[in-house]
């Protein structure tokens, strides 16, 4: 691709709407400001009513803000058009044009930019080999099938080289299998045209595995950002660990704080954990813990009652009651372990690299 | 209150798309002078004169017109009867159709037969038959009973005339709604130990009821619209429109004609906002959900033998009606000669029929894609774009369905006659062919909005985004990807507007001059003057040509229409 593409800012940016039911005004997107890289890959990442789409649909140009201003490279854009901005979306519904076949969908945006006869031939067909979909041309959309109605959508979008690609749930709605290859089809294209993507989902599995910058929303604010390893391993609140994985939450005492060095009184007992910033001793506080992280043996750091056995296959599904609180545990491999029955007694332990305070 | 920094980026956005700006300016102009400016004018008329300024004299003049009272108690009892009577045979019709076993595919066809009717005839085809049938030289009344003064003029002959025009109406729209009725819910109650008379009146008429609400005052409004009817066969039984008329054409009253056009009006408005606001969106409410599978049919004879007798014979005695027009034009003499000839056509064609016909045609197919058209912009710019007039360009396009004809003729008369509020201006446009065409085009506006607006409705919003997303301006958007996708509804429009206009009667009765004569007047005229015979020579023709229109919007749906395709890419999203 011949195009630099461009990086986007946005400055404070607030959307304000009115809930139809009580007439009262609300934040839907509040105060976000972002700074995306030309080039990268940045999921906006959150459970419905977030904000997440309404923030994609204003740098797209769907939706004005009422504070902020937007950035496409240097340019300021808040009065442009959609049509006038160089930004192409995918939509979740793909919404191709039923009555044109694949070669006129993925030509239209062309067609807009009066490009010669040769170029527009030869960039559809380029850009339909790259999504795998040449030989399909004359073929119209109600005939392929979910997949490749993605895929087209996807050229549709790529071939007028925006300076930002902008999806909008793209793989929602296909089958659990489809989502999956078509998400790494997704990540291949982007990083071989090294094209800036912005990427809104709600499911965090689709962001962790896609993404090089996630966001995480909430209630129309920015919750975290920072790379998925950062998010997994460090998350800055509950919300952002319950929300990316599955996650133990177990309260405690901070006993003394040394570096990122933590050493904390949980039920009872001394337990050495990570934190990011140094506590206060003597403060009440949770420690995170994912349940891959967690091991159960005959002996270890704190006894626990096993409420739930199950077998899934790869790992060995527990709850187990430490005190008052229900802990989820995932035992990796337990072909090779001893496997704990509903109402036997053991203990469980964790490295102190897993456990995150917050 | 401050303004919103997205509300000025809006309209900057909304300012910087010259198309959509210019198209709402025309628009909005088009609305104002053609829909609201004449029935201003009515308005003003009857509440200000040059003379003493404001002043309610005219409406106590007309109120106090013991013809105007009667007039007025007239309507609604016609309203009422029609009303009821549509509602109920409509119901029943639709109740055989969706829930009985009928195994005679012949009641079925007859049943589809009878619902394409009155969309194909002329309006007040019905009364000619009613007169030749069951008149003083009735087919029935006089050669088979013998019966010398049977009288089918006044109330009775209006009402059966309308009922018979009107049901289909009622049928096809409870049909939709008996449809949509799941029948778990009636084999719940079933199941629980309920009759089927107690399941119909505790489960089935309930969830119906707005619906027949719904049917009753559409019907109502039609009947209170309804000028040819009354006019041919009301006799001295006279309603609001024929009233309207004789006031303008008999007594010379444009100013009080005026002022009983605003009671009709206000009359039909208050139904149309009743209908509209309350009773639609409760109908909806009900009854949204989808049959969850097919219904198990009854089967018991001892319902369905007489509830199908009794729709048949109904049928039956519709399409007799409609039989004897061609017939009426056909025998020599209703009456005395029933020996074939085509005496009756030689004389219309004789006479200028064949102007009457072209001038007919000509203005219909002028005004039928400048509606389609146009009512497709509306509806795109109603359900797709968000601007600020946009609740007045709705309003006002749905208004002109509570319009009567007549009082639309009136409005026309006034507003236009002297050009505008009496200054000259637009006088060149009074008496021409172009206010025929726009008339034609302002009757026929909300049928094809309304259209519009539910296809549009059904496209994902989506699809015109991505097409914006990619750099189209909405002028763009419109012509390559929404009008392509509501094809179906944008051929419907056009022929929807042809026939429309050329069986349109109501309206252009009082603007058509010698220079322009319709083939509609022309029946009013000859059944006035008692020639039957050639009233129905005209309207066989004319039937011959709507049917014809039907025809081939069908094929053109069936080879050019994207419905089929648009169907089979649903299952996707």
């Amino acid at each position: 691709m011949d195009k630099v593409s461009k990086g986007v800012r946005l400055e404070h940016i607030s959307k304000i709407y009115q809930n139809p039911k009580t007439k009262m005004d609300f934040y839907a997107v509040q105060d976000v400001s972002l700074n995306i890289q030309p080039g990268s890959f940045v999921t906006l990442l959150g459970p419905s009513g977030c904000g997440k789409t309404t923030t994609l649909r204003m740098i797209a140009g769907f939706e004005s803000p009422d504070e902020g201003e937007i950035y496409l490279g240097e340019e300021p854009i808040n009065e442009l058009t959609p049509n006038k901005r160089d930004t192409a979306m995918v939509f979740q519904s793909y919404a191709l044009f039923p009555h044109y076949n694949v070669y006129d969908n993925v030509a239209y945006g062309l067609r807009l930019r009066k490009v010669s006869k040769e170029e527009l031939d030869q960039r559809v067909q380029n850009i339909l080999q790259l999504v795998e979909m040449d030989g399909m041309e004359n073929r119209m959309t109600n005939q392929l099938s979910g997949g490749q109605q993605q895929r087209v959508a996807l050229a549709r979008a790529l071939v007028v080289e925006p300076g930002v690609l902008l999806f909008d749930e793209p793989l929602s709605n296909l089958d659990a299998k489809l989502r999956v290859s078509m998400r790494t089809e997704i990540r291949r294209i982007q990083q071989k045209l090294g094209i800036t993507a912005i990427y809104v989902t709600h499911d965090q599995s689709e962001a962790m595995s896609i993404s090089d910058q996630i966001i995480l929303m909430n209630q129309g604010v920015i919750a975290q950002m920072g790379t998925p390893m950062e998010i997994y391993y460090h998350p800055s609140s509950e919300f952002v660990a319950d929300f990316i994985g599955e996650a133990n939450f177990l309260e405690g005492q901070v006993i003394s704080s040394q570096g990122r060095l933590c050493r904390v009184l949980l039920q009872g007992r001394e337990a050495l954990v990570e934190s990011d910033r140094p506590m206060e001793p003597g403060k009440d506080c949770k420690i995170v813990l994912r349940p891959e992280a967690i091991r159960l043996g005959d002996e270890g750091l704190l006894p626990c009652k096993v409420e739930l056995s199950c077998f899934m296959g790869s790992y060995q599904n527990y709850h187990v009651r430490v005190g008052e609180t229900l802990v989820k545990i995932a035992d990796n491999c337990p072909i090779n372990k001893k496997i704990y029955a509903a109402g036997d007694t053991a203990y469980m332990s964790f490295d102190k690299e897993c456990a995150h305070l917050l | 209150m401050v303004e919103r920094q997205s509300a000025r980026l809006e309209r900057k956005k909304f300012f910087s798309d010259p198309i959509l700006v210019s198209t709402i300016v025309v628009l909005l102009i088009f609305l104002a002078l053609f829909i609201l400016y004449p029935l201003a004018t009515l308005l003003i008329d009857s509440i200000y004169s040059a003379d003493t300024g404001f002043t309610l004299d005219v409406f106590k003049r007309v109120l106090d017109m013991a013809r105007f009272r009667t007039a007025f108690t007239n309507t609604l009892t016609l309203g009422m009867i029609t009303g009821f009577a549509s509602t109920l045979i409509g119901l029943l019709f639709a109740y055989v159709d969706v829930y009985m076993k009928v195994r005679s595919r012949m009641v079925k066809k007859l049943f589809d037969v009878v619902s394409l009717l009155p969309v194909v005839s002329p309006p007040f085809v019905l009364s000619l038959s009613m007169i030749l049938l069951f008149g003083r030289s009735g087919l029935v009344t006089r050669t088979l009973l013998g019966i010398y003064d049977s009288d089918v003029y006044g109330l009775a002959g209006i009402a059966i005339v309308q009922t018979l025009t009107f049901f289909p109406v009622c049928y096809l729209m409870l049909k939709g709604l008996l449809k949509n009725i799941d029948p778990s819910l009636e084999e719940a109650s079933r199941d629980m130990g309920a009759s089927r008379w107690k399941v119909f009146t505790t489960v089935t008429l309930p969830l119906l009821l707005p619906g027949l609400g719904n049917a009753f005052l559409v019907t109502f409004i039609e009947s209170v619209a309804d000028f040819a009817n009354p006019m041919l066969i009301g006799g001295s039984y006279d309603t609001l429109s024929t009233t309207i008329y004789l006031q303008v054409t008999g007594a010379y009253d444009k100013v009080g004609a005026a002022g009983m056009a605003v009671v009709l009006l206000g009359l039909t408005l208050v139904l149309f906002l009743i209908q509209k606001y309350y009773l639609e969106a409760r109908t909806v409410a009900t009854l949204t959900g989808k049959a969850s599978r097919e219904r198990m049919l009854i089967a018991d004879k001892s319902v369905t033998r007489p509830l199908t007798i009794f729709c048949s014979i109904v049928s039956a005695f519709v399409l007799l009606m409609y039989i004897s027009i061609p017939f009426g034009a056909l025998f020599k003499l209703w009456g005395r000669n029933y020996s074939l000839s085509w005496v009756h056509f030689e004389y219309i064609f004789k006479y200028g029929g064949l102007k009457v016909f072209r001038d007919s045609f000509v203005l219909s197919l002028i005004a039928s894609p400048i509606t389609a058209l146009l009512s497709m912009i509306i509806s795109y710019l109603v359900v797709k774009k968000k601007f600020r007039s946009k609740a007045l360009i709705e309003f006002v396009s749905m208004l002109a369905m509570a319009v009567p004809g007549t009082v639309l003729g009136v409005g026309y008369i006034r507003g236009f006659a002297g050009g505008l509020f009496g200054s000259g201006l637009l006088k060149g446009l009074y008496g021409t062919g172009a206010i025929l065409i726009i008339v034609f085009v302002v009757r026929s506006l909300p049928v094809g909005t309304r259209s519009g607006i539910s296809a549009l409705r059904q496209i994902d919003k989506s699809i015109e985004e991505s097409a914006y997303d990619l750099g189209a301006g909405s002028g763009r958007v419109f012509t390559s990807v929404t009008l392509p996708l509501i094809k179906d509804s944008f051929f419907s429009g056009l022929v929807t507007t042809f026939v429309r206009s050329i069986t349109a009667i109501s309206a252009i009765i009082l603007l058509v001059t010698p220079k322009y004569l319709l083939i509609t007047s022309q029946i009013n005229e000859f059944a006035e003057k008692g020639k039957y015979g050639e009233a129905c020579a005209y309207a066989t023709i004319l039937i011959l040509i709507v049917y014809a229109s039907i025809s081939l919007m069908n094929l053109l749906l069936k080879y050019f229409g994207t419905s089929r395709k648009l169907k089979g890419g649903q299952k996707h999203g």
